[in-house]
């Protein structure tokens, strides 16, 4: 048994060595000295990433397709004196883990979309209480149980609006295994930075496949952790107005002893309904994060310059639209791909600029069409704006968006 | 020291005053009962957290001057469950009122009571959601009226103790608005109680519960507290049709259970962690 083992281990050994040859001259030059290469899940990298980041509380309930994140960390995290806990549901994962980040720890939650549903409400009293909390949704086909264990984009509304009341919030979409783990940390890094919870919106695709992953050593990973009070406590405001709009945040036990509440609340954290105070809270919440786009908003653009019709995809679909422009450029096609890693705030002046610039952008979606609904906001009727929808629970392959490609090139041509 | 310093010591008294509550409330005697437990318990106001769920209970960690927490209706346990574990050294007291216990967060405290943190629960029943305006709650009695049910309640009450003991709390007592140095004294037994001890405490709401009900004002409410409240160890000697209608009030439940953190710590140790616990 164990012998047999030990072949397949040197047979896999061999053929991921010698799959990799051809592809080294790439890597090597992209990759950073020291960097360690490992075959990894989407969820296992989810897990890498939390841990460089710093994460020292989990809550969650079991839900396919994110469940492997709650059981390595259930393993992972004991170890490192961090706290891991399955509580009775989604809603009370999410207050927990709020809990945990008021007393002090980074605290993550993973779930997939009716798991995300049931945390929305508190989602929503993290925004307002201004508790960075990190929440990895693993899309799964919807509404309701749906299709568990197939691929779906079907969540990007639910992350944007889930929760009710105005905000703002930030969502971020890995494309490949490597980047759920530079993401997950990137999570951390802005629920840190802007007291605010950041949604990490992974496809099942995504979560479940296997890549190779090149850690880059530890000391190079940047982690940000939340601006802690200097002042003495009696001169303390835990919401105070600040260059930054982001208040200094204390625990509790940090002997700054506060109010935090989900009510609209004044700097000092009481609540309050005077009209001036409100609505200076209120902008302060949406400020933090529409001034801070230059730092949040990540777009990637391949072959864009010349291109007369845009690809813009997110998550594993991009992936399939990338594999299209390569096929479409190699017939001659003027086409590029767009792919925003940050789906919230929406990189609307990237939208409006390459509505300039092109005469179609392609929106390809595993859902009825959610995100075209915005690309169509800001292109502003400055070209058209196609969308290319899958929803049988299928993913998206290439072959349909090199049609769809060569279906709008040909209009586009006449 | 005098009561009102005390109160003082302990009050937000410049910042958050008047509060909100009816004249004639219960939740001010609580609050009276909780700050005398606290400093009798010598507790530094640094470790105290103070959380609370929505409604007229909601708003009492606001007025005393703790790390205090308002949470989402019914999550008031879920988020202390947070802040316990993530820091064990903290001492815990939830404030819920009897529909944002066990109506809404009905799952979260049964399944505290399983785990058994080292957390206090305090649940004011005033049988009614007063806030909202008086609709029915699951501790209304049957048969009365509330803003949701004119044509009486049909819905057969909780009794929030014995759920409570049969879901696994460690400690459960139960206490009134109108026994106050009892109930001063079940707040630090409870505080004190390695694991979840769980303080409920009768009380009422003349404005929406007792106006529809003909109970009359605050002092007849207290009154028919007063009359009806049985000290537990007279309770026991009483035959069931003398109980009838009475409330059991003292120490209901004393047992010793494993308490979740302290597991917790054995399981870092099995996983290999050796260095400082939280």
């Amino acid at each position: 048994m164990a012998e047999e083992k030990k072949v397949k281990k040197a047979v896999r050994k061999k053929a991921t060595t010698q799959k990799n040859k051809s592809r080294t001259r790439k890597q090597e030059v992209r990759r950073p000295a020291g960097s360690r290469r490992v075959l990894l899940s989407g969820n296992e990298a989810c897990v890498e990433g939390a841990l460089a980041a710093g994460v020292g509380f989990f809550a969650g309930y079991p839900i396919t397709p994110a469940t492997e994140i709650s059981e390595i960390l259930s393993m992972r995290l004991p170890a490192i004196g961090g706290k891991f806990i399955q509580m009775e549901d989604e809603i009370s994962s999410i207050a927990a883990i709020i809990g945990g980040s008021i007393a002090g720890l980074k605290s993550m939650t993973a779930t997939s979309g009716p798991g995300f549903s049931l945390m929305q409400e508190n989602l929503g009293f993290a925004i307002i209480t201004e508790i960075p909390i990190v929440v990895v949704d693993v899309m799964r086909g919807g509404p309701s149980t749906g299709l568990p264990t197939n691929v779906s984009q079907g969540d990007v509304m639910q992350s944007r609006w889930g929760t009710h009341g105005d905000h703002r919030i930030i969502v971020l979409c890995p494309n490949s295994v490597e980047e759920v783990y530079r993401l997950t940390i990137k999570a951390f890094n802005y629920s840190e930075k802007y007291r605010t919870p950041v949604i990490l919106l992974m496809d099942e695709v995504i979560g479940h496949m296997r890549e190779t992953v090149w850690m880059p050593p530890e000391e190079n990973l940047p982690v940000i952790n939340r601006i802690r009070p200097s002042v003495p406590p009696e001169w303390y405001k835990p919401y105070e107005v600040t260059p930054t709009n982001v208040p200094p945040m204390a625990a509790f036990g940090d002997g700054y002893r506060y109010h935090i509440t989900g009510l609209v609340h004044d700097q000092n954290g009481f609540p309050t309904r005077r009209p001036d105070e409100v609505k200076e809270f209120r902008a302060r919440l949406r400020d933090k994060i529409e001034l801070a786009r230059s730092d949040l908003v990540k777009v990637e653009a391949e072959c864009i310059d010349d291109a007369r019709i845009a690809v813009l995809a997110y998550g594993s679909v991009s992936r399939s639209a990338r594999r299209a422009v390569v096929l479409a450029r190699k017939g001659g096609t003027k086409v590029g791909l767009v792919r925003p890693v940050t789906l919230w705030p929406f990189p609307y002046r990237s939208v409006s600029r390459l509505a300039d610039h092109v005469d179609v952008i392609i929106v390809p979606e595993l859902n009825m069409g959610q995100y075209v609904g915005e690309v169509e906001r800001y292109a502003c009727g400055k070209c058209r704006v196609v969308p290319l929808n899958r929803i049988d629970g299928e993913f998206i392959e290439p072959e349909e968006i090199l049609e769809c490609i060569l279906e709008v090139d040909g209009n586009v041509s006449e | 020291m005098y009561r009102n310093d005390l109160l003082y010591k302990y009050l937000r008294s410049e910042k958050k005053f008047p509060h909100l509550w009816c004249p004639g409330c219960g939740d001010g005697i609580l609050l009276g009962a909780l700050i005398r437990a606290i400093d009798k318990m010598q507790l530094d106001k640094d470790d105290v957290v103070v959380v609370s769920g929505i409604g007229c209970s909601g708003r009492l960690p606001v007025y005393v001057d703790f790390n205090t927490l308002h949470t989402t209706h019914g999550r008031a346990l879920a988020f202390a469950t947070g802040i316990k574990f993530a820091n064990p050294k903290l001492k815990v007291i939830v404030v819920m009122g009897d529909g944002d216990a066990t109506a809404i967060g009905g799952n979260h405290f049964i399944h505290m009571a399983r785990r058994n943190f080292d957390i206090t629960a305090i649940v004011i029943n005033n049988n009614i959601y007063g806030m909202t305006g008086g609709q029915y709650s699951p501790t209304t009695p049957m048969d009365a009226k509330s803003a949701t049910s004119l044509y009486g309640n049909i819905e057969r009450p909780f009794d929030i103790c014995d759920l409570a003991i049969s879901a696994g709390t460690a400690w459960v007592a139960r206490g009134s608005v109108y026994h106050v140095p009892m109930l001063d004294n079940l707040i630090v037994e409870g505080v004190q109680k390695k694991g979840f001890s769980l303080v409920e405490v009768m009380a009422y709401c003349h404005t929406t519960y007792g106006r529809r009900n003909k109970l009359g004002d605050p002092r007849r409410m207290m009154r028919w507290m007063k009359d009806n409240c049985v000290k537990t160890e007279k309770f026991r000697e009483m035959n069931p049709d003398e109980r009838e209608g009475k409330i059991e009030i003292g120490v209901l439940a004393d047992r010793n259970f494993p308490e979740y953190c302290e597991k917790y710590s054995q399981v870092m140790k099995m996983a290999g962690y050796e260095g400082e616990e939280r």
